[in-house]
């Protein structure tokens, strides 16, 4: 333990926990300057969805995220080593909530996501996808090479994984539940599971592709025909994705100027407010407002990356790696979606779309990210307290 | 730490490949979106905007419609509807129970107006009423906020000044059939009118104009959210037609309570100066709607109002056909102007009489004393001598049993038999056939406005076409133009013979027309009487005499006279026809004598602007309704 000691001169707060002054400082206000640009750009967007006017999206939107900043930095404040005690609590009550969304949930588009908690709204499989990071950053917090190489130990992770996906998958929420094995698999990736076992998984899932395909329910096999060929029914589910192009494109390069947008304040894309909001920027903003918005969610994956590389704890680094990839996803199948890439699935575009139970998600991760940022330097006890 | 140190350089050695394949993501999605808004961008513009303007076109007005001077026979007036929008009202039934309080409307109107709110979007207006009058206007607009939603907009309604004076020639319009809408879009449109009947018809295209448009931007359900562009169109052209109101309204006038019709032309050109049918109708019913009684009534009446016999109207011509025999017999030698014929009161066919007018023996006379008398049984053997073929050729060219190529539209041909048509028909044409032809009896039917075309066309010999419309759009219709009549195919020596007949028959003091000779110094007219059976006689009333006072009106024979003036110098020709209106000279002679005093005097005849101190008109001739 020679090292020991001259890294102690670079980690004074090693071992104790340290001031609230401090700790502020030690926030990554670069990141949290971003995601209160990218809010900005948010109430900007539902300002103008609403034909110029703060009722009844971008108030309402603007109040939520201002409760959520607080909880966000609140949590930054807390020590990572209390959070990742709580590591699988969290998952065990996500799991929790995803059983009780099947039971006492209300349906919502064809499918129980929703359950209303003390009057607010929540979607549990928002909350999951950050508990399973946390779970699996936790599992493998000192795994060795040697274990992480060994499949029955890496087993359990892949339960942990599997069981939620499944839950979710009930719902039934395609797109939640891969973005959710996606995560799982990432932290996996990154806590050094044979890469590998995850090409293998890859070819297994291509192989296995039609047959999925042919389980999926009637309204998901007819998001993914329709995305295939949206101009097969221009009045019916293909109309979305025929609206949202004729947003974008008709942006052009400076856009149709703020609040002259005629898909949008003509009410051409139903509920442009939620999943649709980056058209909004799209078409009155152009191609320049949309690469700015573009760039600053980039930005926010990469200081995440940043966070992750520069944490000394593996833990730190597992739940960085997987909250950096949740937040990526979120932007990746929504721009997509928007685009006309992929098939249509209610994925919100974060800290910009309407709505309170993704923005919570995202903020209450952003708050676990930046307690890692905060405590990057900490040294976790060899034992486990519980 | 060795381990640990491992362990983050493989870390971030991994968490770098993931992090460099979600840059490879964004960089592929700024990609897509660089090729859709700016690749594409002018695409999707072009979609955007097809997406929110809404083109709609405006119907345009319609041209109105003028008598030679300028007055106004056809024009638009604007009318108020009550209008309803319920997406305005916060408390619509509220509304209307306000609005009913105003402008009591009956149950039904109710129920109507319950049935159109629930049938469409409520940003749609809904018709409360139309044609407000003013009390209920004023109300409306006394009561506005407590009428929110409740709209009081302009329509276009089609108004006839002349009403039933002129309706016949006028017409009338109505809204286009469904079929026609299909057919042409802008008829569709609400406002467009189509015209059904007389000038009306005749000028559709003209009158009709091109339709404005409004650009509108619209939301994705519709509702207009902003004008972008407008254009009213053009309206359409006016017409003028060749009516002279003056003219006209002394045509309905003379013939007042009796069921007839009255043609005037121009004889140089065929305008038509005068076109009245009687009884006759109110055309401004027809944009309205006619109310169910009306209509009925006029369905009902044996005197057919709707029907404009003038010009539909079919009826034997009786002796006003035999100038067109005589010229028939002189074109093909059967007669010379030397050559006569001996009326013993009979003509004795087989062992059928054929009697002469009122039995009478004229004697031996020529052809213009056979006109002047209008002697039967001259024109009995003419007619056998000439034949039946050669008699309907001649009646072709003066206008008779053929399409005139007129501007009127309706117009019914008419019928002069030949031995091709009669075969086509199955009739055995026998001798006593031809005989009654000679005096425009039998199956020989003709209209009013053939007999004006063939008196126009024998008084100035030109082939004259009657025609309704003078000028469109300031422009002289081809037909109106000086010179554009082409000239008539009879020989002018056969056409004196004929005009010197006719100048007897008004002129002479022992011819049928004498009492209508005219009463205006250095001017005569010329003209022919009839009076046309339309009741086949049994025998005990042919040995008497047909013309009995007591048979029922329906069984009266038809009275005609056809008429030109001045006589040396023809400007004006007329037709008159007075159904069951016994003897011409009587009844249809009158008639044309004061006309034809009225158009000599006003000489309307090639002019735009009437004569600034046109004579005093002499007393009328026609009992006039009041003090008859």
């Amino acid at each position: 333990m020679i090292e020991h000691g001259s890294l102690a001169l670079r980690r004074p707060f090693r071992e104790r926990s340290f001031g609230l002054a401090r700790k502020l400082m030690r926030v990554n206000w670069l990141f949290v300057l971003c995601v209160c640009l990218l809010a900005g750009v948010g109430y900007a967007a539902l300002y103008s969805a609403a034909g110029g006017s703060p009722q009844p999206y971008a108030q309402s939107q603007l109040i939520r995220f201002c409760g959520a900043l607080v909880l966000m930095l609140g949590i930054a404040m807390v020590d990572i080593r209390f959070i990742a005690k709580l590591s699988w609590p969290a998952w065990v009550f996500g799991i929790l909530l995803l059983v009780a969304v099947m039971k006492f949930g209300h349906v919502g588009l064809g499918a129980k996501r929703w359950m209303t908690v003390g009057g607010v709204e929540i979607q549990p499989s928002e909350l999951m996808k950050l508990f399973l990071a946390m779970a699996l950053g936790h599992y493998f917090k000192r795994a060795t090479p040697e274990q992480t190489g060994n499949l029955l130990f890496v087993l359990p992770a892949i339960l942990a994984t599997l069981v939620p996906m499944g839950l979710i998958l009930k719902e039934p929420n395609l797109g939640t539940a891969i973005i959710t094995g996606s995560i799982g698999a990432t932290v996996m990736l990154g806590a050094g599971v044979r890469w590998w076992w995850f090409a293998l998984l890859v070819v297994v899932i291509a192989i296995c592709a039609p047959i999925i395909y042919h389980h999926l329910h009637a309204y998901q096999k007819a998001r993914i025909d329709i995305f295939l060929n949206p101009g097969s029914d221009p009045l019916g589910a293909g109309y979305n994705i025929i609206q949202s192009k004729i947003a974008l494109g008709s942006g052009g390069f400076f856009g149709q100027g703020f609040l002259h947008g005629t898909q949008n304040q003509l009410n051409f894309l139903p509920e442009k407010q939620t999943d649709f909001v980056f058209t909004i920027i799209a078409e009155e903003f152009g191609f320049l407002g949309s690469v700015t918005v573009l760039g600053l969610l980039m930005l926010i994956v990469t200081l995440a990356y940043y966070t992750a590389l520069s944490c000394s704890h593996v833990y730190g680094r597992l739940v960085a790696l997987g909250i950096a990839t949740n937040f990526f996803l979120y932007c990746f199948v929504n721009l997509s979606m928007v685009m006309g890439l992929i098939p249509v699935g209610g994925v919100p575009l974060p800290l910009i779309s309407y709505g309170g139970s993704a923005l919570t998600a995202v903020m209450l991760g952003f708050g676990v990210l930046m307690s890692i940022h905060v405590h990057r330097d900490v040294e976790f006890p060899d034992t486990e307290d519980f | 730490m060795k381990r640990d140190a491992k362990n983050r350089t493989s870390f971030s050695r991994r968490a770098l490949l993931i992090g460099a394949g979600q840059a490879a993501v964004f960089a592929a999605i700024t990609t897509r979106l660089y090729h859709l808004q700016i690749s594409e961008h002018s695409k999707y513009a072009l979609k955007a905007q097809q997406n929110s303007i809404s083109e709609r076109l405006v119907a345009p007005r319609r041209g109105i419609m003028t008598d030679r001077f300028g007055a106004i026979v056809a024009g638009n007036q604007q009318h108020w509807n009550a209008l309803f929008v319920k997406d305005m009202a916060p408390e619509p039934d509220v509304v209307l129970e306000n609005f009913y309080r105003l402008v009591p409307l009956s149950d039904s109107e109710k129920a109507r107006i319950q049935q159109d709110l629930a049938a469409h979007p409520g940003y749609i207006p809904v018709m409360l009423k139309d044609w407000l009058d003013w009390p209920d206007m004023a109300a409306i607009e006394v009561n506005t906020p407590n009428l929110p939603g409740v709209i009081v907009q302009a329509g276009s309604s089609r108004t006839y000044p002349l009403g039933p004076v002129a309706a016949h020639a006028v017409g009338y319009v109505g809204r286009p059939n469904q079929q026609e809408a299909q057919q042409n879009p802008v008829l569709a449109l609400p406002g467009m009118r189509v015209g059904r009947t007389g000038a009306e018809d005749a000028n559709d295209l003209a009158l009709r104009g091109s339709p404005g448009f409004v650009q509108t931007e619209t939301n994705v359900r519709g509702e207009v959210m902003r004008v972008v562009a407008q254009d009213d169109g053009t309206p359409g052209d006016t017409v003028a037609l060749a009516l002279d109101t003056g003219l006209q309204q002394l045509a309905v006038q003379s013939l007042g309570d009796q069921t007839g019709a009255v043609v005037m032309l121009d004889t140089a050109t065929g305008e038509i100066l005068a076109m009245a049918s009687t009884p006759s109708f109110d055309p401004t019913l027809f944009d309205r709607g006619v109310p169910t009684d009306i209509w009925n009534g006029w369905m009902n009446d044996p005197r057919h109002p709707l029907l404009n016999k003038a010009a539909a109207g079919l009826f034997a011509p009786g002796s006003t056909f035999k100038p067109s025999v005589a010229l028939a017999a002189l074109k093909c030698g059967a007669l010379t102007p030397e050559s006569t014929h001996t009326c013993p009161g009979f003509l004795k066919l087989g062992d059928h009489i054929f009697w002469c007018d009122n039995h009478d023996a004229h004697g031996t006379i020529n052809v213009m004393d056979a006109l002047k008398v209008s002697c039967d049984v001259f024109f009995y053997k003419t007619a056998l001598d000439t034949g039946i073929d050669r008699i309907a050729a001649m009646a072709s060219i003066m206008g008779q049993g053929v399409d005139l190529g007129s501007d009127v539209p309706h117009v019914q041909t008419g019928l002069v038999p030949t031995h091709a048509w009669a075969k086509q028909h199955g009739i055995n044409w026998m001798e006593g056939n031809t005989v009654v032809q000679g005096i425009g009896q039998g199956y020989t039917q003709l209209t009013p406005l053939a007999q004006a075309t063939m008196i126009a066309r024998l008084a100035s010999g030109l082939s004259v076409t009657p025609h309704l419309a003078r000028r469109v759009g300031g422009a002289l219709t081809p037909e109106s133009q000086p010179g554009a009549a082409p000239t008539l195919d009879v020989d002018d020596r056969h056409l004196a013979v004929v005009r010197e007949g006719l100048f007897k028959v008004v002129n002479d003091p022992a011819g049928t027309g004498y009492g209508a000779r005219l009463t205006i110094p250095g001017v005569q007219m010329a003209g022919k009487t009839g009076t046309a059976q339309v009741h086949d006689n049994t025998a005990a009333e042919k040995a008497k005499n047909f013309n009995d006072m007591t048979m029922t009106w329906a069984q009266r024979p038809n009275a005609w006279f056809v008429a030109y003036a001045p006589a040396d110098a023809p400007r004006y020709a007329v037709a008159v026809m007075v159904e069951h209106g016994n003897f011409g000279a009587q009844t249809a002679a009158p008639i044309a004598h004061d006309l034809m005093t009225y158009a000599l005097l006003n000489d309307p005849a090639g002019r735009d602007q009437p004569l600034a101190n046109p004579p005093p008109m002499p007393p009328l001739t026609v009992p006039q309704e009041g003090n008859a």
